[in-house]
């Protein structure tokens, strides 16, 4: 490395200066609002390892109550993602530049869709809990919704990419929109849209664990009752059974889109 | 379509695979309807939906700033602090597990597949049984918030630190050790600039989820602006719902288009 000076100059070193001066500042600023104070945790971890030690004891005799719970949130989560990508599909089509030209229409559902996307789950659960009252029917509105903003911005993001020449063809044979839509449309996503199905459902499967936790039905109603007794041998089962279903169904659903695409 | 019926008809057992498959997802779907509570609406519920309509269209702006500490800046706040520490710990973690985790040459098959199977584990824990943990160890408030983001956010994060590592291109690396270079000398000639942009742009996208969450823990008690929001679901004042939502929406929206629009101008 004996001429460096003659490489190039590399230019915007302030930039780097800037970022970094931010991120100091950010996390002083952070540490003080949160009132950080990692001593008070190194201080306070054994308390946190006993109750994992505890955790680790499972209580292996209360895994036949958990089989019960746990298959009414994969219901939950199955009806949740049906609702949610059924109500996706249509909202769409809406918001893809290439099906709808009308630039407002497009903006102004987006727009929406962008904001049921910042709405957090266990909020939603918590809404859906006051309105139609504890269970897994509060569970399954809040899946859908939540399912409805993810799976149909990758919706609208995996029409606009489909080819053209076959929207054009039909448009120029004088199809009607919803020729378009079944002929030309459908048919270059239809197995996207299975696989991103498929994909929120996984996600669904780890949400819906936790959404019991504001009385919405399935596991999370155990978790809760477990974690308030303090009985953290049966919150150790639990979270092992979560483990074991969430690793059961992502290993089925990702064969099952990797044979789709 | 009346010259469909001239086109060749797809294998049998394409056809055979493709009923199969439908009957399933039907069978399963109508499976997962049985046993579920029927759904009544019940007079109650009309009620409650119209009063949370009202108050989402008649947001109390009287709480957005008290300046008592209390109002829905100050939590907003908390919770951006939440985020921010609580990913920055977490970008740190990261970096150990993720050069365990990644699948690249010269490595023990075993050393790959244990670390990929312990961010998956990390993964699936919950966060608020983390958070509830970290609340014994440090009582409820901001910090417990912090390091239960921290700690969760290194399954994900130190997997996409895995997977940008194991993209990288050897090239480099084997050109500073063709030069005479040590290990050392490699990671941070070659490694680090090709990985850096990769590892901001990560964090960043991890740091828009980490809002999410840090905006949520406060439900259990972990700080943030999830505190006064389940008091005022519970306490059924949906005027406050309304405006504790509308800032949620506001913050996650604004960390979006930033952080967003930093990703784009790195990669």
């Amino acid at each position: 490395m004996t001429a460096p000076s003659s490489l190039p100059k590399r230019k915007l070193q302030w930039q780097k200066w800037a970022l970094t001066i931010f991120m100091v500042v950010g996390l002083v600023w952070s540490a003080w609002i949160t009132q950080a104070h990692m001593g008070l945790f190194f201080q306070n971890i054994s308390q946190f390892l006993v109750i994992f030690q505890e955790m680790a004891h499972v209580d292996w005799s209360y895994a036949y109550y958990t089989v019960d719970p746990m298959i009414q949130t994969l219901k939950m989560s199955i009806i949740g993602t049906l609702i949610g990508s059924a109500l996706a599909f249509p909202y769409a089509l809406l918001v893809s530049r290439n099906i709808v030209t009308n630039k407002v229409v497009v903006g102004v559902f987006r727009f929406i869709l962008n904001i049921v996307r910042t709405i957090p789950d266990l909020m939603l659960a918590a809404l859906f809990v006051a309105v139609v009252g504890i269970g897994p029917i509060a569970g399954i509105f809040a899946l859908a919704i939540f399912t409805f903003g993810m799976v149909g911005k990758l919706f609208y993001e995996a029409i606009e990419t489909i080819d053209p020449g076959p929207l054009e063809a039909l448009r120029a044979a004088g199809a009607g929109r919803i020729e378009i839509i079944r002929f030309a449309v459908v048919p270059q996503i239809a197995n996207y849209f299975i696989s991103y199905v498929l994909y929120a459902f996984e996600i669904n499967v780890r949400a819906s664990t936790v959404l019991g936790y504001m009385g919405a039905g399935g596991i999370g109603i155990y978790l809760q009752q477990a974690l308030s007794m303090f009985s953290y041998d049966r919150v150790g089962l639990i979270v092992l059974v979560i483990f074991a279903v969430v690793l059961l169904i992502d290993y089925v659903s990702g064969k099952a889109r990797e044979a789709l695409l | 379509m009346s010259h469909a019926s001239t086109l060749p008809k797809a294998p049998l057992t394409h056809r055979y695979r493709h009923i199969f498959f439908t009957v399933l997802t039907v069978a399963i779907v109508i499976w997962s309807f049985t046993g579920m509570p029927s759904f009544d609406i019940k007079q109650n519920a009309w009620l409650v939906t119209k009063s949370i309509v009202n108050g989402l269209v008649h947001p109390d702006f009287s709480y957005v700033w008290t300046g008592d500490g209390e109002d829905l800046t100050s939590s907003l706040l908390q919770t951006l602090g939440i985020a921010f520490l609580g990913t920055f710990i977490s970008a740190i973690i990261s970096l150990p597990f993720a050069f365990w985790a990644a699948n690249t040459r010269n490595k023990f098959w075993l050393t790959t597949r244990s670390g990929k199977f312990v961010l998956t584990a990390i993964r699936t824990f919950p966060e608020i049984v983390l958070a509830l943990m970290f609340i014994k160890a440090v009582g409820p408030g901001s910090f417990a918030g912090v390091l239960a983001v921290g700690f969760h956010s290194v399954g994900m994060l130190a997997k996409l630190f895995s997977e940008a590592i194991e993209n990288m291109d050897g090239g480099a690396g084997e050109a500073v050790t063709a030069a005479g270079g040590t290990r050392l000398e490699v990671t941070l000639i070659a490694s680090l600039p090709q990985l850096m942009p990769e590892f901001v742009s990560n964090t960043l996208y991890r740091f828009e989820l980490a809002i999410r969450s840090a905006s949520i823990l406060g439900m259990v008690g972990a700080g943030g602006v999830g505190t006064p929001l389940i008091f005022a679901i519970q306490t059924r004042s949906w005027s406050r719902v309304g405006i504790i939502l509308y800032g949620i929406i506001i913050l996650v929206t604004l960390t979006d288009f930033i952080s967003g629009s930093l990703r784009k101008r790195l990669i």
